[in-house]
């Protein structure tokens, strides 16, 4: 049995690594490589070496500009996301009234699209706006403000689920343990509770992190880059220099290089920021 | 049960390999680039079929991403036979794949060889159609200021405008007295909406272009074009102001406005003028509580203030070309060509390009009473036509790229919201052209 389980296990994977290979490693290879080419299709390339890296950063500033306000962007969407996610699952563990209906309204907007989300808030923002005489396009602050609460609005529902699961494993008893000792509701929480959640955080950060970083088509619906470039962010660059400029997909193919670089590197040492933090029970 | 499971399983692994066939010899794979006129395409392959037995499949690429569906459609082993470009610098970025069209059939009747896209001696792409574009106004409000007492220009129709200053001195007395004639403002909101910007990084550019270009004896076909003076800058900005100030909009709200809130006020009699072209027509009259009459729609040309403009007509020509892929195979060329010619030249095609399409097709197999029925393709054609007047053709086929026009929108957009100076934007012009011809 043993042997014969052994003998069939590549025959029992081989669906599952054909798709792999089909729709992950041969595009992702072949994006790499196409990097290093220049191209109009992509079964067409003459390669042309680090070329394109370096016309990445030396053409203009744009791809520099947009990294740059990726990097704003994320840092505060990361903190307002899983603060406000956490306070949400705080106060909706504690056992309120209609607990499940408000779970349930907080949820629903990640359900919807980026695309119609983006013009939602455009016309919702530019509502605002007018009474200033002005809209969405005017400075790139409301352009950078926006997108936060854009984002904010969408993955709040989906970190305050993952707490409130995590809230609901801590066992009681530490708590309770925790008062009979005398610790206030503020020391708890420092002490008992935030350590014992910290696979969440991790978890939620993680999620956070990326989905900022990799933020596309609520950025295209809500801005598109307006004022100019000033809120672009790296995803949208890459599209506009691939599919904007005639002769430039080569480079537009070795910013996407560069940002799955990027993305990696932030999401690894997050994980091993917050990894190293996490206590067990 | 589970031998069962498994056969099933393994079957659903090829499904994708046999939906790959289907290659049929008799099927012509066309990629349309107007996807206002997709559903006219399903009629016409339906009666393609019926007369030669050839199936048209239309895919049409959704607004805005033709480039990009051609990208990934033609590198199939299926790809479009018939495709389009939208003019010498798509030809630039597609020449690997654009056949020579010289010998086929439909060339022959192409009624002005230079509406082609030419290459040393082959040709590469035809024109599918010719429109034009200038000021649409609307004659019932002119003629109310016409009527005036109290009006301080001494015009007494809209034939006398007939250039930049005649037209500014007549717009800013409107202005003054909108609310007699009952409208919100003059001309349009200037959209400057991200990716609804073209009729002035695009069209209205069109002019101080090509008006270098003659200065300098340029020629577009030849010369090298990758840098610019955008020395008619001065002329841009004064009619550009005109639009802004003299407007339904608070310049610093144009950057929400799309080309259909500004068709909607047109429509709706909201504003006298707007700047677009034929196409229009359609959006125009398709606006629920339409006031305008059809008859009442006229053409002014794109006056900016240069020398001799009083001759001036429409800017006409063409950004959708047909091309045939020289990577497919030598009888599905044919078949490509052979479509071509039946649009342009059988009973049947010409009646759906005239009056479904409703194309000024310049082709001579046109006869002079095979023109669009909608009012603004009729005047277009007249346009064309009118003995003392040149039209001016359209330059802004060699805009660099995109990426060029969308940075030349967004830096017009600062200048309406007050944030960037008029330098600022010829800067950006000139830069950004030199940076993408590359």
């Amino acid at each position: 049995m043993q042997r014969n389980v052994r003998k069939y296990v590549w025959l029992f994977l081989l669906p599952t690594l054909i798709a792999f290979l089909i729709s992950f490693l041969i595009p992702f290879l072949a994006g790499i490589y196409l990097s290093f080419t220049e191209f109009t299709t992509v079964t067409d390339a003459t390669w042309v070496g680090l070329q394109n890296y370096v016309r990445a950063f030396t053409e203009d500033r744009d791809f520099l500009n947009a990294f740059w306000f990726t990097l704003k962007f994320t840092i505060v969407s990361v903190l307002s996301v899983n603060l406000l996610a956490f306070i949400l699952a705080f106060l909706l563990t504690k056992g309120l009234r209609g607990t499940n209906f408000f779970r349930t309204v907080f949820f629903v907007p990640n359900l919807i699209g980026g695309i119609v989300l983006g013009y939602i808030w455009q016309l919702i923002i530019n509502g605002i706006l007018s009474g200033m005489g002005v809209d969405l396009t005017y400075s790139a602050t409301y352009g950078f403000w926006g997108l936060v609460v854009l984002m904010n609005w969408q993955m709040i529902g989906y970190m305050m689920i993952i707490y409130v699961a995590g809230l609901q494993n801590i066992p009681t008893e530490m708590q309770e343990v925790a008062a009979i000792d005398g610790a206030g509701g503020l020391q708890t929480l420092r002490h008992v509770t935030l350590p014992l959640l910290m696979p969440s955080i991790t978890i939620c950060t993680f999620l956070t992190l990326t989905n900022s970083f990799k933020m596309f088509d609520q950025n295209l619906a809500l801005t598109a880059g307006a004022p100019g470039k000033e809120t672009q962010m790296l995803a949208l660059d890459i599209y506009n220099t691939f599919y904007g400029s005639i002769g430039q997909e080569g480079v537009g193919q070795a910013k996407a290089v560069i940002f799955f670089l990027l993305v990696a590197a932030f999401a690894l040492i997050q994980l091993r920021v917050t990894k190293s933090r996490e206590a067990d029970l | 049960m589970k031998k069962i499971l498994a056969f099933f399983l393994l079957c659903l692994l090829f499904i994708p390999l046999a939906g790959c066939g289907g290659d049929d010899k008799n099927t012509l794979y066309f990629l349309n680039f107007k996807p206002e006129v997709a559903s006219v395409y399903t009629e016409i392959a339906k009666k393609y079929k019926e007369e030669t037995g050839v199936t048209l499949r239309v895919v049409t690429a959704a607004s805005g991403t033709y480039e990009q569906t051609l990208k990934s459609e033609i590198s199939k082993s299926d790809a479009p036979v018939l495709f389009q470009l939208n003019g010498v610098i798509g030809y630039s970025a597609w020449k690997d794949y654009c056949a020579d069209l010289s010998d086929t059939e439909i060339y022959q009747h192409l009624s002005d060889p230079s509406l082609a896209i030419r290459s040393g001696e082959g040709v590469y792409g035809i024109p599918a159609v010719v429109e034009g574009y200038g000021i649409l106004y609307n004659k019932a409000i002119t003629d109310r200021y016409f009527a005036l007492q109290n009006r301080s220009t001494s015009f007494s129709s809209m034939d006398e405008i007939n250039s930049f200053e005649k037209l500014s001195a007549l717009v800013k007395d409107m202005t003054a007295h909108k609310s007699d004639l009952g409208i919100k403002g003059v001309f349009a909101a200037t959209s400057l909406k991200s990716g609804e910007d073209w009729r002035w990084h695009t069209h209205l550019a069109n002019l101080p272009v090509y008006y270098e270009f003659e200065e300098k004896n340029i020629d577009i076909t030849t010369d090298d074009l990758s840098e610019i003076a955008f020395s008619h800058n001065r002329e841009f900005k004064q009619i550009f102001d005109l639009y802004l100030n003299n407007s339904t909009t608070e310049p610093r709200l144009l950057g929400s406005k799309q080309v259909a809130d500004s068709m909607a006020e047109f429509a709706l009699e909201q504003c006298a003028m707007v700047q677009n072209g034929n196409w229009a027509w359609s959006q125009i009259a398709d606006v629920t509580g339409n006031k305008v009459k059809a008859e009442n729609i006229r053409f002014l040309p794109l006056y900016i203030g240069e020398d001799g403009e009083e001759k001036q007509g429409l800017c006409i020509g063409t950004e959708n070309y047909f091309a045939i892929n020289r990577k497919a195979s030598a009888e599905k060329q044919k078949l490509a060509a052979d479509f071509l010619n039946w649009l342009y030249t059988s009973a049947s095609g010409k009646d759906f390009v005239t009056n479904k399409l409703n194309f000024i097709a310049p082709y001579d197999t046109f006869a002079e009473g095979e023109t669009p029925s909608d009012p603004l393709g009729k005047q277009v054609y007249e346009w064309m036509n009118k003995e003392d007047v040149y039209t001016v053709p359209w330059t802004f086929s060699i805009f660099p790229s995109q990426s060029f026009k969308d940075d030349f929108g967004a830096a017009l957009l600062q200048y309406a919201q007050g944030t960037r100076t008029w330098e600022d934007v010829v800067r950006t012009v000139i830069t950004r052209w030199k940076e993408e011809s590359t």
